[in-house]
């Protein structure tokens, strides 16, 4: 049996090998779930005209740059999609890959919102209060780190609600909960003096103080799917959720979003910076692939079109929020001369 | 004197009997009522399920249409009068239903408005202006009542899923869209039809386009190209393994594997395709061949099992009355054996195959988690499969996809109550009893 089935999946596979020899013609994009409803729209728009619509693979910032910084050939990714962006790292193992000349794109940003039912009362939290409520470890009246004791959000704040903390959240999997547990978590953790100073002596400890979750129950992994938090919510008004801008959008019949640092986050407060909890949104190009792989710079040139990521274009009524006019205007003409990025400083 | 013991009667058994018998039809009845409160408890969470599912989804097999009268204006259309097709198929239909839009509501100016406007149509919509002139070039130059699909949102508010009573802010969609959209529905311009492009198109970013045809291509292809690798294989060592194979160590333990493998989480196949299939031997990331190779691993050990059950249950009586007459061991295997062991092989072959439809987490690894438009038309162009893209559309924001995902699922299990209702029916059928 054995021998039978080798044979067989080596015939198949030479079958397969000899049809993918030639060239491709439909873009290959890989990379970030959060970037995937942008990039998905883009490639439909840009499938309507005369190149084939590009397939877009949902397989995380890492996976995805994995997978594009594993060579430049046609069995390759031609665009990685990132919520973040690219690491020192990363840009390396392209390079040891023979992948150089990488063009980034910055598209916009993302906000992540703590949002909770329409029937709760509505929060207005700063970022030391979230650091206070969800990390693993916090000071302690004596500046000593503890296991975090807080149990209601009262107990973090006297000015909020005597109800337990009960916070709904992605997995460690996720890129939105890395962004964070650097911007929301990081943020609130360096409002304390002796922890901030602790990122210039020691900073991997800094990070491990920062940006630990606590593992007691307050904070509920609820897996990847968005829409399943926001059920959640739903059922349960006193829980809080943490999730990408575009869910709350759609979904402002039924959840408010928590006020961060006085802030109430909205189309305008993210775009604007004022709104602490958002992060740019990147995707990278690999330029030896264009004019190998048709359509890489029509591509391009369709993303970064007003049409799409401007502020009325249709890219903003999936949910992102727009850079703001000259940082657009600049990208948009880096992309166009698909300038390769310098190496990234850390 | 009374106070004597009185001498004890050796029990009979039949007094032992009756004396517990009381307890043990209890007894029995306690184990009877808790088996049907068990199968009653089942049923009734796939009822729930199953309504849940229903009732979500059931509104995506109908798409809300709205009329609007469109000037085919030869001016943007074709404005050098050539009627050819390539001119016809670039033409800015976007501007034709822009005017035809504005036209409509001729009160209405503002920017705002007009945006308003233009989003109670969908972004297909002027595809669909364009494969109605390549069909029929002789409408351009006059105004037609044309059907055009409506936006998303305009959909969700029709069918009832946004809630017009609420407050504007929490609602999604604008009093002044709800306006535009209620001035339409009297003059009869709104309608719902059933939603046919649901079964003809790809999937697409715009919930009222998103369709499941390049799904249901995928799975087919993967499939029927699973069945084909497995189903030959795993018939052709079920048979070695039953009738032919010395019964040594060996195929003792090639045994013990095959019925190992058959309970191996089916990610860690999509682990091994990933590494043997795609980056050992290069076959191409996303297409059906790859799936198909991976379900067919997944699948092989099923049918080998059931088969070798199925030729178990064939008596050694005919075996030994065909090698009786001279046919060669072979000749009573393909000629006698293997025949009356078919009704039970494709029970387990199509029980196999159900597996592998409602199957995702080794796509996962494999690049079938994708966006992808286009319908596919063979085994190597990219695809994916109707489980994942349920997984896909249950994770998009726009509030139409949740309808959808209903929908789908209910496509699915209608498949995988045909399929297992096929091999119940083919086993009443063809099976033979000795």
């Amino acid at each position: 049996m054995n021998k039978t089935s080798i044979g067989a999946v080596l015939a198949l596979s030479a079958a397969a090998l000899s049809g993918q020899a030639f060239a491709r013609d439909t873009i290959n994009i890989v990379g970030s779930s959060t970037v995937f409803p942008f990039s998905t729209a883009v490639a439909e728009t840009f499938g309507r005209g005369s190149f084939k619509t590009p397939k877009v693979e949902s397989t995380g910032t890492g996976g995805g740059i994995k997978l594009f910084c594993a060579g430049s050939g046609v069995d390759t990714p031609d665009i990685a999609n990132a919520s973040r962006a690219m690491k020192a790292s990363e840009f390396d193992a392209c390079g040891a890959n023979g992948v150089t000349g990488i063009t980034e794109v910055k598209i916009g940003f993302d906000g992540i919102v703590l949002a909770q039912s329409k029937a709760g009362k509505g929060f207005d939290l700063s970022l030391k209060d979230i650091f206070l409520a969800l990390a693993k470890d916090v000071p302690n009246d004596k500046g000593e780190l503890v296991p975090n004791p807080n149990k209601t959000w009262k107990d973090v704040n006297p000015s909020l609600p005597d109800t337990k903390i009960e916070v709904l959240g992605p997995p460690p999997t996720s890129g939105t909960r890395d962004a964070f547990a650097e911007l929301a978590m990081e943020g609130g953790c360096n409002t304390f003096p002796a922890i901030k100073d602790l990122k210039k002596t020691d900073e991997k400890k800094h990070k491990a103080v920062c940006q630990a979750v606590r593992e007691d129950g307050a904070y509920i992994e609820a897996g990847e799917n968005d829409n399943l938090i926001v059920q959640k919510l739903v059922a349960n008004p006193k829980a809080i959720g943490v999730f990408g801008y575009s869910y709350l959008e759609q979904n402002t019949d039924k959840i408010q979003g928590a006020k961060v640092n006085g802030v109430t986050p909205t189309y305008d407060t993210i775009s604007n910076a004022s709104y602490p909890i958002s992060r740019p949104l990147f995707f990278y190009v690999k330029n030896s692939h264009v004019g190998n792989i048709p359509g890489i710079k029509e591509y391009v040139a369709e993303f970064t079109n007003n049409k799409a990521w401007g502020p009325d274009g249709y890219l903003a009524d999936k949910g992102l929020i727009p850079l703001p006019d000259a940082d657009r205007k600049a990208a948009a003409a880096s992309a166009k001369a698909m300038t390769p990025m310098p190496k990234p400083a850390h | 004197m009374q106070d004597q013991t009185q001498p004890t009667t050796p029990r009979r058994t039949i007094d032992i009997v009756n004396a517990s018998l009381k307890k043990r039809y209890a007894r029995e009845r306690r184990f009877r009522f808790m088996g049907a409160a068990a199968v009653t408890l089942g049923l009734l969470f796939v009822a729930t399920l199953f309504a849940d599912i229903a009732l979500k989804g059931y509104t995506a097999f109908e798409q809300t249409y709205i009329q609007v009268p469109v000037d085919f204006d030869p001016a943007i259309i074709d404005p050098e009068g050539t009627r050819d097709p390539r001119t016809l198929a670039d033409a800015d239909y976007l501007a034709v239903l822009k005017a035809s839009l504005r036209k409509l509501f001729p009160d209405l100016t503002e920017r705002s408005q007009l945006r308003e406007v233009y989003a109670l149509v969908s972004a297909g919509a002027p595809q669909q202006l364009q494969s109605m002139v390549l069909s029929h070039p002789n409408v351009i130059g006059t105004a037609t009542d044309v059907w055009l699909i409506a936006g998303g949102d305009v959909d969700m508010l029709v069918k009832g899923n946004l809630d017009r009573r609420l407050p504007e802010a929490d609602r999604g969609i604008t009093d002044s869209s709800i306006a535009l959209i209620d001035r339409l529905a009297e003059q009869g311009r709104v309608e719902k039809r059933f939603n046919t492009g649901f079964f003809t198109n790809g999937t697409s970013r715009e919930p009222e386009l998103a369709g499941i045809a390049g799904a249901l291509a995928g799975t087919f292809y993967t499939l029927v190209l699973t069945l084909i690798l497995s189903f030959p294989l795993g018939v052709g060592a079920a048979v070695y393994l039953q009738e032919f194979a010395p019964k040594n160590r060996w195929t003792d333990l090639i045994e013990v594997n095959i019925n190992n493998l058959a309970a191996v989480p089916s990610i860690v196949f999509g682990l091994l395709g990933l590494a043997v299939f795609i980056n050992f031997f290069g076959v191409p990331r996303s297409t059906p061949l790859v799936g198909a190779l991976v379900l067919g691993l997944m699948t092989l050990p099923v049918i080998i099992i059931a088969s070798r059950a199925a030729l178990q249950s064939v008596p050694p009586s005919i075996r030994e009355a065909a090698l009786g007459v001279g046919a060669s061991p072979l000749q009573t295997q393909f000629h006698h054996v293997l025949p009356l062991a078919m009704p039970g092989i494709m029970t387990g072959a199509i029980i196999g195959m159900a597996r592998a439809l409602g199957e995702s987490a080794p796509l996962l690894m494999i690049g079938m988690i994708a966006f992808i438009v286009d319908v596919p038309k063979g085994f190597t162009d990219a695809a994916t499969v109707l489980p994942v893209q349920i997984y896909l559309w249950a994770d998009s924001p726009e509030r139409g996809f949740v309808e959808r995902t209903s929908a789908a699922i209910l496509v699915l299990l209608g498949f995988l109550v045909l399929m297992n209702l096929a091999a119940v029916l083919l086993r009443r059928r063809f099976e033979r009893r000795w």
